[in-house]
């Protein structure tokens, strides 16, 4: 039984070869499961709730045990967050769940219930503000993704009820009942497949969007049943729903009328996969085992949990700090108002008697309201409105990604996509990459580039040729002059024709003749000579197509003969003997051919590394040249060698293969060898290179990513070699990169057990990457010498959960260190054979690391989907593979290139943006609440305010809140261009570095010392209040004007000083705040107000302006506040780093540069 | 690519939407810091040099008259609950005091920017809102009510209305010559015109009945000036001028100037005596009174604070931007090698 699953598909988890090993169990009589076995296996004894019962069709079977229909989940893939009903409760819940919103609804209700120095309408509104935008927004993207659900849910299915064919929706599936599925649809919930409309009781899906993985899998029904579903009485036992793709264990009991029941046993390869798509088969129908969330697909995705930045944890980490200083001062003044009443007089002078109940009051009460009451007079400093205009420059902020005509692609007429606003900043944080590598990196569309004959290149010309190319009868193209012999040639191209697994598509006709790989149709111009194919690798189509290039057109297998088309356009048939199949150890395939006279020719194709051992050793060194160029070039490269059988070498062959298939002991062992047997003395005939064509600019978006100081990792579903050749060609790895490679092939080497190896291999590595790697910062001669040492990992996902299994069992942690260890020194990191879930397993470890660096995941396909959920933000690419991982993804962009600008330009300048705007919001609340605080020294303590209660409500709404939404939608301290140009820039804003404690420390020296120096310079002015020429004084609210209006004018111009980048919009909003300041400020006091039962401000703006005093010490107070701020920026400018200079150098500086630091500051427009 | 404006959902090509709006990008180089540190300082001299000298040329004179010590001649004042109580201060003037002098009077430690004093008035009463002499607004208590009846005007700034009188006399040839006191214009114009109304009632006196007086005051409000209507009441300045609540707990307020007569150009040298009714308690809080005669310029009364600040800012713009030059000059060179 164990043999069903090799290696618990720890140790395979590709499908491929499970799929191989299954159906030999399927076709071996000998290995059908007895009842008992499986009874064992599913553990129906130690209790059946274990195990799900699914009765087809619903048909009531003839069981004498007693079926009671269990209930199971719909098919219905929820990932909407609220319905309409719980929309209110639980988004208030969630949003006074954050501490920001809920110390303002705290904040609100002392006002409401205390007696306190300003109105409840001054936080009161502004939460309200808030919290009706959030819920707004929430809201919308919550109905975005209820359309989403809605699309996959509402799906129309044919279901089968009692023979009839019922048009049904998707969501509607039940387990149990039968389902329809014609071609190019995918599978709505998980199926069993019951028939096929192939003859051969197979059917092929691709499960790209589930894996990656793109070819063709063989799925097969389930042997010997009716084919009249109808009257099919049958009940499946399976297991319970898990998330392993490749794992599936079942038994189908069909009951034929009064006789016991026939058992079925059901493995992987009978169920077709929610996601997965049929390909190449009319229509099946298939019993659901599996529906909505506990379908493997849905089971492979993780909750999409609330994704936080890296900004908002600093917000908060401040949040507290300001929070602290905020009841420290009130807890100050309360301390001190008591001090100071307790000396005699001052608690209750003559002129100002409490009333009765005041007096009667508890004193204990009275300090706690009264520390309340300093509480709310303080509360501005921290800013409600910081999360409004975080919230709105989040928002508008990112339809600038959205906007960007850069990532519009006129392939698929899209642009990018921004499903969570809230992570803006956060691409400009990132520290790793986990990239996937089918479709996102690579178009997995392989193409045929060059192929080398008798030592000779050939190579095809490019696509703007391509009719030339064809036209051309007389043969390939040949760059190079000299050309092998005809003969040769023509030998080498038929090896090519007969040598694969290919079928040949049916319906091609249907489908504009577009082969099945990649979906797409290409070289229109010669469709007439197209075809379709379809085989388990686009290699093998690559090559085959590669050679009607040439042509040589393979027709197809009919009964065992192999049709091909050659150059003179006749048809050449061959009679097929024998295939031996590839494998990833032997790394090689080969086909046994007899052709019309009667010869037998054995052709095979493999790895260099596995053909040039077994061909003769003359031919090898003209041929490896060209090999290993191509291998460098990034190429996917394979040799073709064919060797001549005589009859009675083939009679010998024959024989002992027969013999081989037929054991019924260590058949693979026995086959191997018999292979490997053959397969030797052949002649090298040629080599080829086929690119898997990747992505526009993959290479430079890589470079340009590692060169911005991410760590960029691949993992992928692919096999490794596949993997690495593509890493190669991304330059992610480098000719002279080392490899370390953790893989079952590594692990297998030696006669030990894996564990061992592993922990010695892991010792290995770590030895050579990291402590004898010279240290980061090396001297100049080190790192000369060092330099050339980069260092690549690959690991694969059987060795990955092998080493995380030993790592918790033994070791805790050590070996998981040990691997992030080495990793982290790497220069790029290779996954292969990943699971979705060990995708994501990855991304959390790496995620939880040391020092926690920021991650990335970026994929195009369902099987990515839990990556991009786990990583800190996840990037869609809308690519063929269908919609899931843009549905799931933060962002989405058109194509891997896109991500360059998206990281380097958008990131960082969001991030300086938004960084900016929460330092700059602290500040300016923090000088706009210590004169407020100082002035309580002067007022007895009594929570007088100083500025006017429009003032405090309308400073963070009004008054300074545009020119820093501006600045945080607009500002590029550096162009977008150089950005791009400069990937190092990046690096200057790694690792939050405008958030952290040093830059916040500035800030907050800065508003404190501003705001002692607007209270205590209006103090001085006031020490004679007498300001006006006509001797008359000014009184409380004057003095509150004045320190309001420098603070205005300071925060203000403070932010125009950090400002590099004025477009009119700045100007606008920054000079426009301040002359609505003024305005506001004159109407405010120059109306008498109906609704206002204090008219405290009257003419007191007005009156300020007419003292010459008061201009001249807001002038004063303004400068003296800013002269530290001008200075530190002259003198950044000239310390700054060079990159920054020379990204920023104007025209003059650049004709004398002599005069470095005189540059024409006021008119260095670019 | 013409082709592509065909795509409907193709993001529009503005310069806003490609944030490629036309930009000026200053630069605050030394360029640009160091002349404008020189024309600041400058500037900030000069402005300092004025204001220093203007302050300078402004002539003070502060009177303590709480009569807290025994040598005090209002010493007596403060001991008995008399009141009526009359204290004369007698001072003399070396030079000209030029005029328009301007007759202040300051209390220290009284805290006019206490919140619930502040906040203890009633507005509405304040522009004549008659319906609100009935009942006061509850922001006037403990000064809303006395024996049942509603105080008008109410609450605390109003009822703790500074009642001290001031008379002064030159002493000429031993005979005093009373120096003439101008009692107008020295609440702002704003609340004294706009602001404050009294009850649209003649006489006065009329829209008061049933209401009591502030407990403090020894003259109901109609009463305040009886001999100018336009000075009475609610309008009455020495009442506005009271009204507007001081900044800080050591404060000024205008009182009166001198502006008439033979004092037209100011306090002739001499001697003076300043007779004060002594009314207001401020030793209860350790408060101190005095009075003070100032004449003011263009930027107000006495400030040195100004004058010293701008040259300090002045000078330290100057050096700094002598210090930048001389770092420049020094460190410029080697970065070109």
């Amino acid at each position: 039984m164990r043999m069903l699953f090799p290696g618990d598909a720890e140790a395979e988890p590709g499908g491929v070869r499970g799929v191989h090993l299954c159906r030999k169990i399927q076709h071996d009589p000998r290995e059908r499961m007895s009842r008992k076995t499986l009874k064992c296996l599913l553990g129906v004894d130690e209790g059946s709730r274990a195990n799900r019962k699914v009765v087809v069709g619903h048909r009531p079977c003839p069981s004498n045990e007693e079926i009671i229909p269990p209930k199971f989940c719909d098919n219905r893939i929820v990932s909407s967050k609220y319905t309409v009903w719980n929309f209110l409760p639980k988004n208030l819940f969630e949003q006074f769940r954050r501490i920001a919103n809920f110390y303002f609804l705290i904040i609100f209700l002392v006002q409401v219930i205390v007696d306190t120095p300003t109105s409840p309408v001054t936080s009161g509104l502004p939460l309200f503000f808030v919290i009706t935008v959030t819920a707004i927004k929430q809201g919308y993207e919550d109905w975005l993704r209820h359309k989403a659900d809605n699309e996959v849910n509402k799906y129309k299915v044919t279901v089968l009820v009692d023979g009839k064919r019922i048009e049904s929706e998707s969501e509607k599936i039940k387990v149990g009942d039968i389902v329809e599925v014609k071609e190019n649809e995918t599978f709505p919930c998980d199926l069993i497949l019951l028939q096929s409309h192939r003859d051969d009781d197979t059917c092929f899906v691709t499960t790209a969007s589930l894996d990656g993985e793109s070819n063709h899998k063989t799925h097969y029904t389930v042997p010997n049943i009716e084919s009249d579903l109808e009257s099919l009485t049958a009940t499946i036992e399976c297991e319970q729903p898990q998330s392993d793709l490749y794992k599936f264990v079942g038994r189908m009991d069909i009951y034929k009328d009064s006789q016991e029941p026939i058992f079925r046993s059901l493995g992987p390869e009978n169920l077709l996969l929610k996601g997965a798509t049929l390909k190449n088969t009319k229509m099946i129908y298939g019993v659901a085992v599996y529906t909505g969330m506990e379908t493997k697909m849905a089971l492979n995705y993780q909750g999409k949990s609330q994704k936080r930045s890296a900004v908002e944890k600093s917000i908060n980490a401040f949040l507290l700090i300001y929070l602290f200083i905020l009841v420290s001062k009130a807890l100050v003044c309360t301390t001190l108002k008591y001090v100071w009443q307790s000396k005699p007089g001052q608690d209750e002078p003559w002129y100002n008697e409490k009333t009765q109940r005041e007096r009667e009051t508890n004193l204990y009460l009275k300090m706690f309201t009264d520390f309340l009451s300093f509480m709310v007079l303080f509360n501005f400093i921290i800013p409600v409105s910081m999360y409004v205009t975080v919230e709105m420059q989040k928002f508008l902020g990112s339809f600038f990604i959205t906007w960007d005509k850069d990532f519009f692609d006129p392939e698929i007429k899209e642009g990018a996509l921004v499903n969570t606003s809230d992570l803006n900043e956060e691409l400009g944080q990132v520290e790793y990459v986990f990239t996937d590598k089918t479709g996102t990196l690579t178009q997995n569309n392989m193409e045929f580039i060059e192929c080398c004959i008798d030592g000779f290149q050939y190579k095809y010309r490019d696509a703007c040729d391509e009719l030339d190319g064809f036209s051309v009868t007389d043969g390939p193209v040949n760059k190079v002059q000299q050309k092998a012999g005809r003969e040769k040639e023509d030998q080498f191209l038929r090896a090519l024709c007969l040598c694969h697994t290919v079928q040949v598509k049916e319906s091609a006709e249907q489908d504009g003749l577009a082969d099945q790989v990649d979906g797409s149709i290409l070289d229109e111009a010669s469709s007439q000579e197209e075809r379709g194919f379809i085989a388990s690798s686009p290699d093998e189509i690559a090559l085959v197509k590669g050679a009607m290039r040439y042509g040589f057109t393979f027709l197809g297998l009919e009964s065992k003969t192999l049709k091909i088309l050659n150059r003179k356009k006749e048809v050449e048939k061959y009679e097929l003997l024998h295939v031996l199949n590839f494998d990833p150890v032997r790394r090689r395939m080969s086909v046994i051919i007899k052709d019309t006279s009667g010869e037998t020719f054995l052709f095979c194709k493999g790895a260099d590394s596995s053909i040039f051992p077994r061909v003769k050793q003359e031919e090898v060194e003209k041929i490896r040249m060209h090999v290993e160029r191509n291998a460098t070039e990034g190429y996917r490269t394979l040799c073709v060698a064919s060797k001549r059988l005589s009859p009675e070498e083939f009679a010998q062959v024959d024989e002992e293969l027969k013999e081989a298939r037929l054991a019924l002991q260590d058949r693979e062992e026995k086959l191997m060898a018999v292979y490997n047997q053959v397969e030797t003395e052949m002649t090298l005939i040629g080599a080829t290179a086929v690119e898997d064509r990747l992505q526009e600019e993959a290479a430079e978006t890589m470079e340009a990513l590692q060169g911005a100081g991410m760590k960029v990792w691949v993992l992928t579903g692919d096999k490794m070699e596949t993997a690495k050749s593509t890493c190669y060609a991304c330059r992610l790895f480098q000719r002279n990169t080392e490899l370390l490679e953790l893989t079952l092939r590594t692990l297998e080497d030696r006669g030990r057990s894996r564990e061992e190896r592993l922990h010695e291999l892991l010792l290995e590595y770590h030895k050579k990457a990291v402590q004898d790697a010279p240290p980061v910062k090396g001297g100049i001669a080190r790192s000369w010498s060092g330099a050339n040492h980069d260092y690549g990992f690959i690991i694969d996902g059987a060795s990955l959960s092998l080493m995380l299994k030993s790592s918790s069992a033994s070791k805790p942690n050590s070996y998981e260190s040990l691997f992030l260890q080495i990793c982290q020194n790497c220069t790029a990191v290779l996954c292969c054979r990943m699971a979705p879930l060990q995708k994501a397993q990855i991304v959390k470890m790496v995620k939880n690391s040391k020092g926690s660096p920021i991650t990335l995941s970026i994929g195009d396909g369902a099987n990515d989907v839990s990556m991009i959920l786990e990583a800190h933000v996840g990037i869609g690419i809308k690519g063929k593979e269908g919609r899931q991982a843009v549905r799931n993804s933060d962002y989405a962009i058109p194509k891997l290139k896109h991500l360059k600008k998206l990281l380097l330009a958008h990131g960082h300048l969001y991030y300086v943006r938004i960084a900016h705007l929460v330092q700059y919001f602290f500040y300016k609340n923090l000088c706009f609440i210590l004169p407020q605080f100082l002035y309580q020294f002067f007022c007895g303590y009594s929570q007088q305010p100083l500025y006017d209660a429009a003032y405090l409500t309308m400073y963070n709404i009004c008054f300074t809140s545009m020119p820093i939404l501006a600045y945080s939608l607009l500002e590029q301290h550096i162009s977008i261009d150089d950005l791009l140009e400069n990937a190092t820039l990046y690096r200057d804003v790694a690792k939050n570095a405008m958030l952290q404690w040093w830059p916040f420390l500035y800030w907050t020296v800065l508003g404190v010392f501003q705001g002692l120096l607007f209270f205590f310079g209006v103090r001085c002015l006031f020490s004679n209040p007498a300001l006006q020429d006509n001797g008359q004084v000014f009184g409380n609210w004057s003095y509150g004007t004045i320190v309001f209006t420098v603070l205005v004018f300071t925060v203000t111009l403070k932010l125009a000083l950090d400002t590099r980048h004025w477009t009119w919009i700045n100007h606008f909003v920054i000079w426009g705040s301040l002359a609505f300041y003024v305005f506001f400020s004159f109407f405010w006091g120059g109306i008498i107000w109906p609704f206002i039962r204090h008219q405290r401000l009257y003419f007191v703006f007005a009156n300020m302006l007419g003292s010459v005093s008061a201009w001249l010490v807001i002038i004063l107070l303004i400068l003296l506040s800013l002269l530290p701020e001008i200075l530190f920026a002259v003198f950044r400018k000239n310390h700054g780093s060079h990159a920054r200079q020379t990204s920023t150098v104007t025209p003059l500086t650049y004709k004398h540069p002599r005069e470095h630091n005189h540059q024409p500051g006021l008119d260095g427009q670019h | 690519m013409k082709e592509e404006g065909n795509y409907a959902n193709r993001p529009s090509n503005t310069a806003f939407t490609q944030q490629r709006l036309p930009a000026w990008q200053p630069m605050l180089s030394a360029g640009v810091v160091i002349p404008g540190f020189l024309l600041i300082g400058l500037a900030f001299i000069g402005i300092g040099v004025g204001l220093l000298i203007t302050s300078r040329s402004i002539q003070v004179l502060e009177l303590d008259y709480t009569g807290t010590e025994t040598s005090s001649p209002c010493y007596q004042c403060t001991m008995s609950n008399q009141s009526n109580c009359v204290c004369k201060l007698s001072f003399s003037i070396g030079t000209l005091f030029k005029g328009p002098v301007f007759f202040y009077y300051g209390l220290t430690n009284y805290f006019q920017n206490q919140r619930k004093y502040g906040v203890s008035k009633d507005f509405n009463q304040l522009i004549g809102d008659v319906s609100y002499f009935k009942s006061p607004s509850s922001d006037c208590q403990p000064y809303q009510r006395v024996n049942g009846k509603p105080i008008v005007p109410c609450g605390a700034i109003a009822n703790s209305m500074f009642n001290d009188t001031f008379k002064l006399y030159q002493i000429i040839n031993g005979k005093e010559e009373l120096v003439p006191f101008d009692g107008k214009g020295i609440a702002w114009w704003t609340d004294y015109n706009i602001k404050y109304r009294n009850p649209d009632y003649t006489p006065l006196k009329n829209a008061f009945n049933d209401t009591e007086k502030p407990v403090f005051w020894t003259k109901p409000a109609y009463e305040l000036d009886t001999s100018d209507a336009s000075n009475n009441g609610f309008i009455n300045q020495d009442f506005l001028v009271w009204m507007r609540r001081a900044a800080l707990p050591n404060f000024r307020k205008l009182y009166r100037r001198i502006t008439e007569g033979n004092y037209k150009d100011g306090l002739p040298a001499g001697n003076y005596s300043l007779e004060i009714s002594y009314n207001y308690p401020v030793i209860s809080f350790e408060g101190t009174k005095k009075v003070t005669f100032s004449n003011v310029s263009w930027m107000g009364g006495q400030n040195e604070f100004l004058g010293i600040a701008y040259l300090v800012i002045g000078s330290m713009c100057v050096v700094m931007s002598v210090v930048m030059l001389i770092v420049y000059a020094k460190f410029r060179f080697p970065e070109e090698d």
